[in-house]
């Protein structure tokens, strides 16, 4: 996984609430196409509103995107995570998150960061018009206003260390083999009906 | 020792590890795999060197990217014939029960896991599905997870998690006639919103729970997803034991008497403590319906169409705003009367026996509106075959319903099935996202007894009042 230390550029606002991860990307996009070819088809259902702020030219690279309350409610699809990799984002803040796209951000390297609604509001004033320039520094858990102000968030600690280390998950738990045996012989004999499926 | 929750009994009982600042190494004990994350996760498990560790666990079957037409094959629906494809040649590699299509056993995912009894009380139940929740209505601790952690858990037999904190949803007093569990779990979605549950494990109780069948708790659990929640369950009782009784996957003779003994101490203690109490008057509940883009936009199927100059803040007037342009509607106006092109009954939340008799009770002697098409999709092949066996299927037929083949169908419209662009739907499915199902079409979520009112009216309507 890539590590995330810091990140600065535009921050793209779109903090209408509940923005659902079909939103985010189409069912049928899962079927047919790479990961890395996903951000193509991101916020299909989206483009067509007139202004829709991912489709203004000074948003192409931003690397941040500014969400509402319930950024990535629904479907667990990890695409969603992929596609908005795939525009070049890294980095989503949000007044709040849904709690399987919040997890499946850091499975990839996204920083998901929750901030307070007042907050969001005048992060998303100040980057309307385009120009304006964002820092997220994931090292001192600080997101830089483009007026200079520095906003404290906070991370879980193993979420933030495994971010800026680019860790693998499942080379940390195959680490706790010994552990994981041992739960499956106490288990099988307590509770012998989940280990035999049907006897 | 402490009282504890039904969430903190199942979630103590599967900590392999204590990684320390809050993770913990969690057992699971099952997975659930279907066509369009199952496969993908077989495949990734092999490409990164490693083993399915226990498929012996996992159980799979397709139902997203399947064709429910009549007579349908797994050639059918082209897109989806790779998946399925893949998920054979995966399972057959790694060893992974597979119940394919045609055969008993297949359907919905969510479908199949409590009616072969492969979800058991007490359990940890994964599967690349939000929907994943709908099992906790069998009192197993059941969730929804990504591509990745799927790897992880299949590699492992475990996932890294971080307790969520407890919530509890008492629905106290019996619901009225013509309001189902759908209309209570959405009724709740609307009162308190769509990102109330989120960061909670979300325990529904109360004297209405306890009285509702099993297929109605699996239908409330279903919607946790909806309410923010990735986790929602219900404690097992006698209508739990006598429900998996006998199933395929349920422990047999003494081995079951000794499982129901151990499920029978599941149950939250009086006295526990949850991180948040919601009481909900059950029996002030009116037949629900949505009329937005969001689950929370819910309202009583008597009821006006909301103003947005009434949102609780700027963000929420800009999406009601939104919402209502998306599905034409205008403010002010009753719900009831807005003329529907589709009608859909099935998906994961209402596909079963009780949604299906419950949808036929309405049908029967009456006939789907002109212009509207109405579509019945059981949720798994022993479902539609219970329900030809009792003769749902002609009283459907007759009425003017079509009769079709178990699986996703367009609740997800990643088949092929969509309602088309502008076109209006009530659907017993769980969302009614933007373009949810089909570009621009637009969804009303509501109880199959009130999709079957609007059939046949042609319009949205109170079953309470044909």
């Amino acid at each position: 996984m890539e590590k995330f230390t810091t990140l600065a550029g535009a921050a793209a606002p779109l903090t209408r609430a509940n923005i659902d991860t079909d939103t985010i990307i189409r069912i049928e996009r899962l079927t047919g196409i790479r990961r890395e070819e996903m951000g193509a088809y991101a916020f299909e259902a989206l483009r067509g509103e007139p202004d829709f702020v991912l489709s203004r030219p000074e948003f192409q690279d931003a690397p941040i995107l500014i969400g509402g309350a319930n950024f990535g409610c629904g479907s667990s699809r990890e695409g969603a995570v992929w596609a908005l990799m795939g525009m070049g984002l890294r980095c989503v803040i949000a007044e709040s998150f849904g709690d399987i796209f919040f997890n499946n951000c850091f499975q990839n390297g996204m920083l998901p960061i929750a901030l307070p609604a007042d907050d969001i509001r005048r992060l998303a004033d100040q980057c309307a018009g385009g120009n304006a320039r964002v820092t997220v520094d994931l090292q001192r858990q600080v997101v830089i206003a483009p007026r200079g102000e520095e906003i404290p968030f906070t991370i879980d600690a193993m979420r933030r260390e495994a971010l800026l280390e680019g860790l693998d998950d499942i080379g940390l738990t195959l680490k706790h083999e010994a552990a994981i045996d041992a739960y499956h012989a106490g288990d099988s004999a307590a509770r012998p009906w989940v280990w035999q499926p049907g006897v | 020792m402490s009282q504890r929750t039904l969430f903190d009994k199942i979630w103590d009982s599967h900590v392999v590890a204590d990684l320390g600042g809050g993770w913990v190494l969690l057992h699971i004990d099952r997975h659930l795999l279907h066509d369009l994350s199952g496969a993908r996760a077989l495949a990734e498990v092999e490409e990164k060197g490693l083993k399915v560790r226990h498929p012996e666990l996992a159980f799979a079957t397709p139902d997203h990217a399947v064709s429910s037409a009549p007579g349908r094959t797994s050639e059918t629906f082209q897109p989806g014939a790779r998946l399925i494809a893949s998920l054979r040649r995966r399972a057959a590699a790694t060893g992974v029960r597979l119940f394919d299509l045609g055969e008993d056993g297949q359907g919905i995912v969510h479908v199949m896991g409590p009616e072969l009894g492969i979800v058991l009380p007490g359990t940890t139940v994964i599967c690349g599905d939000s929907h994943t929740c709908t099992n906790g209505g069998i009192g197993a601790l059941a969730f929804g997870v990504g591509s990745t952690e799927l790897t992880h858990a299949l590699a492992t037999q475990t996932l890294r998690q971080q307790k969520p904190r407890r919530m509890r949803v008492r629905f106290e007093g019996m619901p009225g006639p013509g309001v189902t569990p759908k209309d209570l779990i959405l009724h709740l979605i609307g009162q308190i919103g769509a990102a109330a549950g989120t960061g909670y494990a979300v325990e529904y109780a109360g004297s209405a729970i306890r009285a509702m069948p099993l297929e109605g708790r699996l239908t409330i659990c279903n919607l946790s997803i909806e309410l923010g929640a990735k986790m929602g369950m219900i404690a097992p009782d006698d209508i739990t034991f006598e429900y998996l009784a006998g199933r395929l996957f349920a422990p047999k003779g003494a081995a079951f008497e000794q499982a129901v003994a151990a499920w029978r101490q599941l149950p939250t203690d009086e006295g526990a403590r949850f991180d948040r109490e919601e009481v909900i008057d059950a029996a002030a509940i009116a037949p629900t319906i949505t009329w937005g883009t969001s689950p929370e936009h819910a309202i009583a199927v008597d009821a006006a169409i909301p103003d947005p100059a009434d949102a609780p803040d700027a963000a929420h007037r800009d999406a009601w705003r939104a919402a209502l342009d998306y599905m034409g509607l205008e403010p002010g106006r009753p719900i009831a009367g807005t003329k529907v092109d589709w009608v859909f009954i099935g998906s994961c939340t209402n596909s079963r026996m009780s949604d299906l008799r419950a949808a036929a009770a309405v049908a029967k002697g009456r006939h789907v509106a002109a212009g509207v098409t109405a579509w019945v999709v059981p949720g798994s092949e022993r479902v539609k075959r219970e329900a030809e066996g009792e003769g749902l299927d002609k009283i459907f037929t007759d009425a003017g319903f079509a009769w079709r083949e178990p699986g996703c169908s367009m609740c997800v419209a990643a088949n092929g099935e969509r309602v088309p662009p502008g076109q209006r739907s009530v659907s017993t499915s769980n969302r009614n996202f933007v373009g949810r199902q089909g570009p621009n079409a637009r969804t009303h979520l509501a109880s199959p007894a009130m999709a079957v009112a609007a059939a046949v009216a042609g319009a949205i309507a109170d079953v309470r009042r044909i």
